[in-house]
């Protein structure tokens, strides 16, 4: 498949990087932490209108800029929580800001989640790991419009159960008679009392109707592919199946080609992608 | 009789037995009889002779290795519907883990060495058992191997997605 050629010209706010300045860190997991960052005015509208699944770029003055999906709206005014996790030289330097700080943000990007498109549809969010970040926003979303929603299932998979993002969101979530929580560990000790094994043992488990059913999945590639695989077997179509993928990233908004990912370009025809129209991603081996 | 009519009844609404032809569903519920556990019993210990096998209709059950000096270790759990035990299958018949009721459970019990009878009788009951019960146990080998992946964790190294 041919390469898709940039079809938009630069914007100048594309480039622009408007300083925004933390006003919250709050340390989720070990590795792990949500800054809660204030737009300056002339951001703050662009900010409000993010669609859940977009993302940022985020830099940090003299290290460098990554993009991190919008984990959630905190409050009036454009103000944006981004969940990251620590792995490595920009991540760390982010990790080591504090309320007050400034932080460069261009943004948002991207397709997000088609909220709007699947009410009507029965929706199952599969999320892995800190894939819950990306996913966090789409399910405020339904719930907010909850009854434009069939059944609405949050399936959530964790490596142990000190691992577990959002544990407080998750129990507010299954605390509501309209929606169906369950999470389970890879491994677990001692005194935990919920599921161990893999997410995709509870989407065989889920009630599915699967002619009404759509899935929206992030989480470590690995395990959206056997989510993918799991979700088939319950007889959910690939065209009914979102994933939100990740490539590095240089541009952000389809310019450089650093991301591309059979015929697109994760930064502007995704992060967000329809699992018939990206049919071979879980086949392409490493070299 | 009554208790065999109903459990033959719960296996069809089991997604492993329920395409399992009328006759079969007797013959296994033959070997059943209803067991409830509460919260926090042992089902079954890691050792013992695997004389029983189960099927959880309701509550949730979790499979534990003891391993001397640290806390059990969670191997798996397991909910409504699904077939709990199959050391009954294999000689020498020995259970391999603990299973822990994690809430009020209530099960099918069926008597193994009562199965096993039936199967050594009739080998297309017992290949109707088999085929149902190997994909089970195969899902439960790929599922605890990817388990091994740790796919949570950081890939060292590497250019694509780590989520
Ligand atoms: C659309 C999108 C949304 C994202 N959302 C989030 C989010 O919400 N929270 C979050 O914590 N992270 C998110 N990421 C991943 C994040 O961008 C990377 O972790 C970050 O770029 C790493 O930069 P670094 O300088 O800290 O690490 P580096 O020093 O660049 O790398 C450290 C290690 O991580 C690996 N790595 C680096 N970047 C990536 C990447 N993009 N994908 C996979 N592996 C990588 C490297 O190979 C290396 O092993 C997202 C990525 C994309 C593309
Ligand atoms: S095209 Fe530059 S990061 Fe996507």
């Amino acid at each position: 498949m041919a390469i898709t050629a940039p079809l938009v010209q630069p914007a100048s706010h594309l480039w622009s990087i408007s300083p925004w300045r933390i006003s919250h860190v709050r340390r989720e997991l070990a590795d792990t932490f949500t800054l809660t960052l204030d737009p300056p005015a002339d951001a703050a509208d662009a900010a409000a209108a993010f669609l859940p699944g977009q993302f940022n770029m985020l830099y940090v003055f003299g290290c460098g800029e990554v993009p991190i999906s919008i984990s959630g709206a905190a409050g009036e005014g454009g103000r944006l929580k981004h969940t990251i996790r620590a792995v490595g030289a920009v991540t760390r330097a982010l990790r080591q800001l504090r309320a007050g700080d400034v932080v460069g943000v261009r943004g948002p990007f991207g397709a997000g989640w088609p909220i709007d498109d699947t009410a009507g549809s029965d929706v199952v969010i599969v999320a892995g790991g800190i894939g819950l970040a990306p996913l966090r926003p789409a399910v405020e979303a339904i719930l907010h419009a909850r009854e434009r929603y069939g059944r609405f299932i949050v399936l959530y998979g964790a490596r142990s159960p000190e691992d577990i993002l959002f544990a407080r969101d998750l129990g507010r979530w299954s605390s509501r008679l309209d929606t169906y929580v369950d999470v389970t560990v890879d491994r677990a000790a001692g005194a935990w009392r919920g599921n161990v094994g893999l997410v995709t043992a509870l989407i065989a488990r889920v009630g599915l109707e699967a002619e009404h059913t759509v899935a929206f999945l992030c989480g470590p590639e690995a395990m959206m592919r056997f989510a993918v695989g799991a979700l088939a077997k319950r007889g959910v179509e690939a065209g009914r199946t979102y994933l939100s993928l990740e490539r590095n990233m240089k541009c952000g908004v389809g310019l450089c080609g650093r991301c591309q990912l059979a015929g697109h370009f994760v930064c502007r025809d995704g992060p967000v992608f329809r699992l018939d129209r990206i049919p071979n991603v879980f086949q392409v081996r490493e070299l | 009789m009554q208790i065999i009519d109903a459990i033959g009844r719960s296996l069809q609404q089991v997604p492993v037995f329920a395409d399992l032809s009328a006759d079969y569903h007797q013959l296994v519920a033959g070997c059943g009889a209803l067991s409830v556990f509460q919260s926090g019993e042992t089902i079954y210990r890691e050792g013992a002779a695997a004389d029983s096998f189960y099927v959880i209709r309701r509550g949730r059950v979790r499979l534990e290795a003891h391993v001397p000096g640290r806390p059990p270790c969670i191997v798996d759990s397991l909910g409504a519907n699904d077939p709990l035990g199959w050391s009954w299958l294999v000689p020498p018949y020995r259970l391999q883990f603990d299973a822990k009721a994690l809430e009020l459970t209530r099960l099918i019990r069926f008597d193994a060495a009562c199965l096993r009878r039936k199967m050594a009788d009739d080998p297309r009951f017992a290949c109707a058992i088999y085929e149902r019960l190997v994909p089970v146990i195969v899902g439960r080998l790929a599922e605890a191997r990817r388990q091994l992946m740790d796919l949570y964790g950081q890939p060292a190294g590497r250019s694509q997605a780590w989520r």
